[in-house]
């Protein structure tokens, strides 16, 4: 019973189909376990968690210089921001929008710097749903490859106050 | 001297086996013989156990009332709560449910596990008077800093740099400590049984995984305290603002950790509920108890899963702590979900019914509700909760999952459909052989865990479902409206939710069913006196 004492001599080595199980599963987690690093090596979309440390002033300040270099229109009032392909991108996450509105080229890859100015925020990009952990004081280098068209939107996905449902931004790719 | 055996086959080594009669070490008039079980009953770890209960059962039917207002504000059809609210209530669900009724449970269970299993009596009672007036007190002053000073909507999770009243750190604060108190009631209750000789050899299986539980918790308590501390003095001014990330890391070593405190507890319930209703007895408790140890050693692991699509921690990293030592739990758990069930079916069989495969399983005591609780949360933890836990725990995967609905999905399955089923489970027990209470309205306790266990089920569902469309968690509003620019998701996500909504409304009926029936019979209840309660 397990509510009592086990009888003596109950240190012994499982017998049997319990014993077959424990084979089992631990093939299976070993084959789990193996899987991890190859997916990693062989798969295509990975977190790196590429990352420095930045203030809110200097990633601003940033953000500021990247959109006066190639800012190419605007909508609502928001920047639409060309970076040249294969060059560095900027984007802020504060309460509660994303700044700037990015124009990508599809099939061109771009190193996308994500910093918070306040909280934390969530990159939730959709309708693909990728998402990532977005912090104040970290510089968080996300490195994508448009691979298909279209007009993306970026919600916000970790609480960051009552207005935390109207954080919304945009991403284009042509 | 006398010797055991150490193994099939092993030589057998000469253990030193102590000698001494095994006696109670109980003061005069301060235990008595249950009924039904036989067992020793400590009237002081009695008593606790009930103020523990009785705590539990108060926070859960707060937790259960936000539950139903969440419920219907994700049900897009409905959206009862305004903005402000919903993250209130959402605050108050998280704590309510996932520390406050859960620990007051644990912490009365592993009172239960180091006294009348071992026929001790409960030591350190200073410790035991000090750890339930700390824990009441922080958890009311965590709910009061919630609900009334408007300044603590920071969710479960208070992730810096938001802010909450200092109260509402103090509180959480003060609740650990009593924990803690408890659980060193707990050791210390441990050491003096050992002692007093109050027991013969091993101490049982139950006990052995409320130690693993405890254990646990004291590593839990530890990272609470990491990441709490600073947060609380930076909200009085008195420090700076604590690094983000840095802050992730350390919560989660509590947040992820105290959820292993909850598998860890819920499967030494499965244990002794498979016991106490079917009369189970495990195959080979080296294999149960090797578990329970696996347990201990890697499955503070899996906090590296809030962790996959953090900045600041590199690919290796993440690689580490998503592939090796995670699987040496995920195992434990696997071995579990093997032993449980084939205790309960040698158990059946025993008993004759050997018709076919699965005879015993279609005989089992299906209308006795400490069993289906039991069953349907190892069901459901298993199937759901766990196969949903290891996917997300996936480097990759966990980009298309991080703070969607799929998270709590996982966990809804894992520590409602799981745990709080089984400790639901374990009160058709506690009530008749601790309160001495009857049930009312037995057909209706018989019901109650289907439909609690079918509501989680159709909730956790929808909330996965709806997250792999990438519909955000802890979102008031996944139309956006107000909203520079316009987002959001198709009527299959919508459907999803609905199901989210309607689960909900089923599990809370369940909840409530299962909280008016627990406090009608301990208040109310036919009283059972030196006989046997009545069997399930």
């Amino acid at each position: 019973m397990s509510i009592h004492a086990p009888e003596a001599g109950w240190l012994r080595a499982p017998g049997g189909g319990e014993r077959l199980w424990i084979g089992l599963a631990l093939a299976w987690c070993v084959i789990l376990s193996l899987a991890m690093p190859y997916w990693h090596f062989k798969g295509k979309q990975n977190s790196t968690g590429e990352a420095y440390r930045v203030t809110a002033g200097e990633f601003m300040e940033r953000v500021n210089r990247f959109v006066a270099a190639y800012q190419v229109g605007e909508e609502k009032g928001v920047p639409i921001v060309e970076p040249p392909p294969g060059s560095d991108a900027y984007l802020q996450a504060s309460m509660w929008r994303w700044h700037p509105i990015l124009k990508l080229k599809e099939g061109q890859t771009y190193r996308i710097h994500v910093s918070s100015t306040d909280l934390q925020h969530g990159f939730g990009l959709l309708p693909m749903n990728m998402n990532f952990q977005i912090l104040p004081g970290y510089d968080h280098v996300l490195t994508i490859t448009p691979t298909s068209k279209g007009e993306f939107s970026i919600v916000c996905n970790e609480f960051c106050g009552i207005g935390h449902h109207l954080m919304t931004g945009k991403i284009l790719v042509d | 001297m006398s010797t055991i055996s150490a193994g099939v086959g092993a030589t057998p080594i000469p253990i030193p086996v102590d000698s001494r009669p095994v006696k109670g070490n109980h003061p005069p008039g301060m235990s008595r013989t249950c009924d039904t079980t036989g067992l020793p009953v400590c009237l002081t770890a009695e008593r606790f156990i009930k103020l523990n209960a009785v705590a539990a059962v108060v926070f859960l039917l707060v937790g259960a009332v936000a539950a139903l207002l969440l419920a219907l504000t994700r049900w897009p059809a409905v959206h009862l709560l305004d903005t402000v609210w919903y993250y209130r209530i959402l605050t108050a669900h998280g704590l309510n449910m996932l520390i406050f009724w859960i620990i007051f449970m644990e912490i009365g269970i592993l009172y239960f596990a180091c006294t009348s299993l071992l026929g001790s009596r409960l030591a350190a009672k200073g410790f035991v008077v000090a750890s339930f007036a700390l824990m009441l007190s922080g958890a009311l002053l965590t709910n009061w800093a919630v609900f009334f000073t408007g300044k603590a909507d920071v969710l479960l999770t208070s992730y810096v740099p938001l802010q909450a009243h200092p109260a509402f750190y103090a509180g959480i604060l003060l609740f650990a400590v009593g924990a803690l108190l408890g659980v060193i009631a707990f050791f210390t209750t441990l050491y003096v049984a050992k002692r007093d000789r109050t027991y013969e050899g091993s101490v049982p299986l139950v006990t052995f995984g409320a130690t693993a539980a405890a254990i646990i918790a004291v590593v839990t308590i530890l990272h609470g305290a990491i990441a709490l501390i600073p947060a609380f003095t930076w909200s009085l001014g008195w420090t700076g603002v604590p690094d983000a990330g840095w802050y992730r890391i350390a919560w989660w070593g509590l947040g992820h950790q105290s959820q292993q405190i909850n598998v860890t507890a819920m499967v030494s319930v499965w244990y002794l509920l498979g016991t106490l209703s079917v009369g189970a007895k495990p195959l080979n408790q080296a294999v149960c108890r090797g578990a329970f140890v696996l347990y201990i050693l890697f499955i503070n692991l899996a906090s590296a899963h809030h962790i996959l699509v953090d900045p600041g921690v590199g690919a290796s990293w993440k690689i580490w702590n998503t592939s090796y030592a995670m699987y040496l739990a995920v195992l434990a758990s696997l071995i579990h979900g093997f032993t449980v069930p084939a205790s309960v079916e040698v158990a059946m069989r025993k008993k004759g019914h050997r018709k076919g495969l699965f005879g015993w399983l279609f005989k089992a005591p299906w209308k006795n509700p400490g069993f289906s609780a039991f069953f349907l949360s190892l069901l459901i933890f298993g199937f759901i909760g766990g196969i949903t836990g290891v996917t997300l725990g996936t480097q990759q995967i966990n980009i298309i999952a991080h703070n969607t609905l799929r998270i709590p999905g996982h966990f809804h399955a894992t520590v409602v459909g799981g745990t709080s089923l089984a400790f639901m489970g374990l009160c058709y027990y506690v009530v008749p052989l601790i309160f001495r209470r009857e049930y009312p309205m037995r057909w209706l306790a018989r019901l109650q865990p289907y439909l609690f266990g079918g509501g989680i089920l159709l909730l956790s569902m929808g909330m996965s479902f709806a997250g792999s469309y990438g519909v955000p968690r802890r979102h008031w509003d996944v139309e956006f409206s107000g909203a520079q620019f316009a987002a959001g998701f198709d009527a299959g996500a919508h459907l999803m939710l609905g199901i989210l909504g309607v689960g909900g409304v089923i599990a809370f009926l369940g909840l409530l069913v299962f909280i008016l029936q627990t406090v009608w019979a301990v208040f109310l209840g036919q009283k059972i006196e030196n006989r046997p309660m009545t069997p399930w």
